[in-house]
């Protein structure tokens, strides 16, 4: 518990310096200005989403052909750890793209691929709303996310196909070619910072899976046992769980 | 834990080598398996619907399985019929001393016996837009057995309704269904049947058939497991009661025992 | 029993059920030519605009219908349980999903052969010369259609509000298909027709892709 608080601290910590690195040390873009200091946060979420939906790919493979509970956990805390970091992403690009090149959205691969990915594991979060029984509801969205997760290389590598074919808007002016050495050291920073915040909230989110599968095991366990889940007679259960 | 470790190794290629291992199998297996409950229990989210059962039955068996709506019946039949896994426990089928498949937890272990395995269901598990006939032929083919056209035709006229072969089943009534889905479950001739409520909706003469047709059945050595929560004659036949409640076994009279106190107490309860 | 066989067993079977009622084929092709109607409001249909937007609109058209069509073809196995009846059977459960996917596959094509004449008519597109490739691209699209929507039509035929999940799930996946398939199509409607080879590899891709995953991924979406 006491380690936990430490290392919320830390990434809490390194999240600030960070912050501050990216809004007060990094230099002056010459030609976007203090806009540009987005970039910092944009990157590092995309960064982070990619990680969360690798975890939630490898956790529902693990799942299914272990069929072990834990992995079903992971993956659905790997979802939804991608589609908020997804959905910080597709907020701060067009709140950057705006003033810059003076349109909110651009139908070019990278973002068009992600919007679809962000719409598959809503849906695939819609899924798991929608599915009764609990086992069920894990290969069932497993199988999905597999499938999603297949999919995108194919809707990337479409999308690029397909945009090189028509007149492309400009984008981004090639941000990785002429980047200041310590623009690319505060990038860095960003980077480990939101990744390090990401692996916090997705074990966190893992762990409050586990703990309301342990619960529900817990009330199992009273109902069974023919006790009134009321009275203070639950204690053998509990003290079964708390091993 | 080793032991699940281990088994799950094997799970793979036992998934494996089950497919070829079916295809050779003979359509009509040798009536000699049982099936045995390893303290099974089953969950539907926070709802058990089986909360630890051990039961063994061994091969030729009669057993009833009484118990109130709810009391886990049927999520033990489904369970025995392979469509369902056990959520704790394990479900063996066995041949004399020798296991020959068995789950545990989510996983199958070696080839599963669906050739000897018939079910009755809570549902008719046939097509209503299909024939009488359609119907048989289908799982006919779908368990590769031989001479089909005989095969079909001796079952609808066992079960009464040679008159109404080319009728779609949509139009039958509810008995009527219920004969042709116990000749649907019979036709590959099982030897482990399962029966969940068959007598519902069954005339009188319906009735007459069916215990008839379940007497044979037990003479041929096949090991039965039905489920009724009502008094019908079909009972009589049996050579074990096992009573449910709430999930667990309540009450068994056991492989050797006298099924009638058992069964006698459901009577008066009617 | 091979796979392939049992798979013939449950065509058979999803066949002699549609031709019994013709329904669902019905259904599709009305709603495909209704799509098909309505975009000629939302676009100029002169020969021009439907050289431009004709391949799209048609694959959209396609793309609903099956969204809508794939459906019942597992939750009308869920009436009397006869899913669990051939789950029980002594066949492998790719059989089951194969023989669903051929079927659908079946009636797809055919309410492509209704809707893509009359879709030629009425946006005034000429199909002369075109046939045999127009065809092989419309297999491949409604063959990665037909994969992917069957093995949804298994997954969304446990969930609650199926009807409206099953769109859901498809078609944000299917966006690639729509893109090389429209292209391929758009290709072959340009002046000088000439099928687009990378788009028509990019469907068989795709294809094959989700064929071997519904094949490794088949015993998770039948077991309870």
């Amino acid at each position: 518990m006491k380690a936990r608080f430490t290392i919320t601290a830390l990434v809490a910590l390194l999240i600030l310096c960070a912050g501050y690195a990216a809004l007060f040390i990094a230099p002056d873009e010459a030609t976007m200005h203090a806009i540009q200091r987005i970039f910092y946060f944009h990157v590092a979420s995309w960064n982070a989403m990619f990680c969360a939906f690798f975890v939630a790919f490898y956790a529902s493979v693990a799942y299914l052909v272990t069929g072990k509970r834990k992995w079903d956990a992971l993956g659905v805390s790997g979802v939804e750890v991608g589609v908020l970091c997804c959905t910080i992403g597709l907020i701060t690009g067009p709140l950057w793209a705006r003033p810059v090149w003076g349109i909110w959205w651009t139908w070019d691969a990278k973002l068009t691929s992600t919007f679809i990915l962000w719409l598959l594991f809503i849906a695939y979060l819609l899924l798991r709303g929608l599915v009764e029984d609990p086992e069920k509801k894990a290969s069932l969205s497993a199988v999905f996310a597999i499938f999603a997760s297949l999919d995108i290389p194919l809707v990337y590598l479409a999308n690029r196909l397909w945009r090189t074919q028509h007149p492309q808007p400009v984008i981004a002016g090639g941000q990785g070619s002429g980047l200041d050495p310590t623009m690319s050291k505060v990038l860095l920073l960003c980077l480990l910072a939101v990744f390090c915040v990401m692996i916090l909230v997705l074990i966190d989110r893992y762990r409050l899976e586990l703990l309301r599968h342990d619960c529900a095991e817990l009330k199992f366990e009273i109902e069974s046992r023919g006790l009134d889940a009321s009275e203070g007679a639950a204690t053998p259960a509990l003290q079964k769980g708390g091993q | 834990m080793p032991a699940s470790k281990k088994l799950s190794a094997t799970w793979c290629e036992a998934r494996r080598n089950a497919l070829p291992a079916l295809a050779t199998q003979t359509p009509a297996t040798p009536a000699s398996i049982g099936v045995s409950f390893h303290n099974v229990e089953k969950r539907f989210g926070s709802l058990a619907a089986l909360r630890g059962v051990s039961l063994e039955i061994r091969a030729g068996e009669f057993v009833a399985l009484l118990g109130p709506n709810g009391a886990g019946k049927t999520t033990l039949l489904r369970m025995a019929a392979l469509l369902m896994n056990p959520t704790r426990g394990a479900v063996l089928f066995t041949n004399g001393p020798a296991v020959i498949s068995q789950r545990v937890g989510a996983q199958a272990l070696f080839v599963r016996p669906k050739h000897a395995i018939g079910l009755v269901g809570h549902s008719t598990l046939l097509y209503d837009e299909l024939t009488a006939a359609e119907n048989l032929t289908l799982f006919a083919r779908l368990y590769a057995l031989d001479k089909i056209a005989d095969t079909v035709a001796t079952a609808l006229d066992d079960c009464g309704l040679a008159t109404r072969v080319g009728s779609l089943v949509r139009t039958f009534s509810r008995g009527m269904r219920q004969r042709l889905a116990i000749a649907r479950a019979l036709l590959h001739r099982p030897s482990v049947i399962l029966l969940d409520e068959p007598a519902a909706g069954l005339d009188r003469h319906g009735l007459a058939w069916f215990s008839a047709r379940l007497a044979r059945l037990k003479s041929d050595g096949c090991t039965v497991l039905m489920s009724t929560h009502a008094r019908n004659e079909s009972l009589d036949l049996a050579t074990r009661a096992v009573a449910l409640a709430g999930g667990r076994v309540d009450n068994d009279s056991g492989s050797a025992g006298d099924p009638r106190a058992l069964l006698a107490a459901l009577r008066t309860e009617q | 029993m091979t796979t392939a066989k049992a798979a013939a067993i449950i065509l058979a079977k999803e066949l002699r059920l549609e031709f019994r009622t013709r329904e669902l084929l019905t259904a599709t092709v009305i709603f495909a030519l209704v799509v098909v109607v309505l975009f000629s409001f939302a676009f100029d249909p002169t020969a021009a605009e439907s050289r431009r937007y004709g391949p799209g609109l048609l694959w959209i058209a396609i793309l609903f219908a099956g969204s809508l069509m794939l459906n019942p073809s597992f939750a009308r196995e869920q009436n009397n349980e006869t899913l669990d009846a051939l789950r029980m059977a002594p066949i492998s459960s790719f059989a089951i999903l194969l023989g669903k996917i051929l079927a659908n596959f079946i009636f797809m094509s055919l309410a492509e052969l209704v809707l893509v004449p009359v879709f030629a008519v009425l946006y005034n597109l000429s199909l002369a010369g075109i046939v045999w490739r127009l065809i092989l691209v419309l297999v491949l699209g409604t063959l990665g259609l037909t994969v992917t929507g069957t093995v949804f039509s298994a997954v969304s035929a446990h969930a609650r509000m199926r009807e409206l999940l099953l769109p859901l799930l498809l078609l944000p996946l299917l966006t690639p298909l729509l893109i090389a398939a429209v292209e391929s199509t758009a290709s072959l409607f340009a002046e000088s027709p000439a099928l687009d080879r990378t788009w028509f590899a990019f469907l068989a891709g795709f294809d094959i892709v989700f064929l071997t995953a519904s094949w490794l991924l088949c015993d998770h979406l039948l077991a309870e």
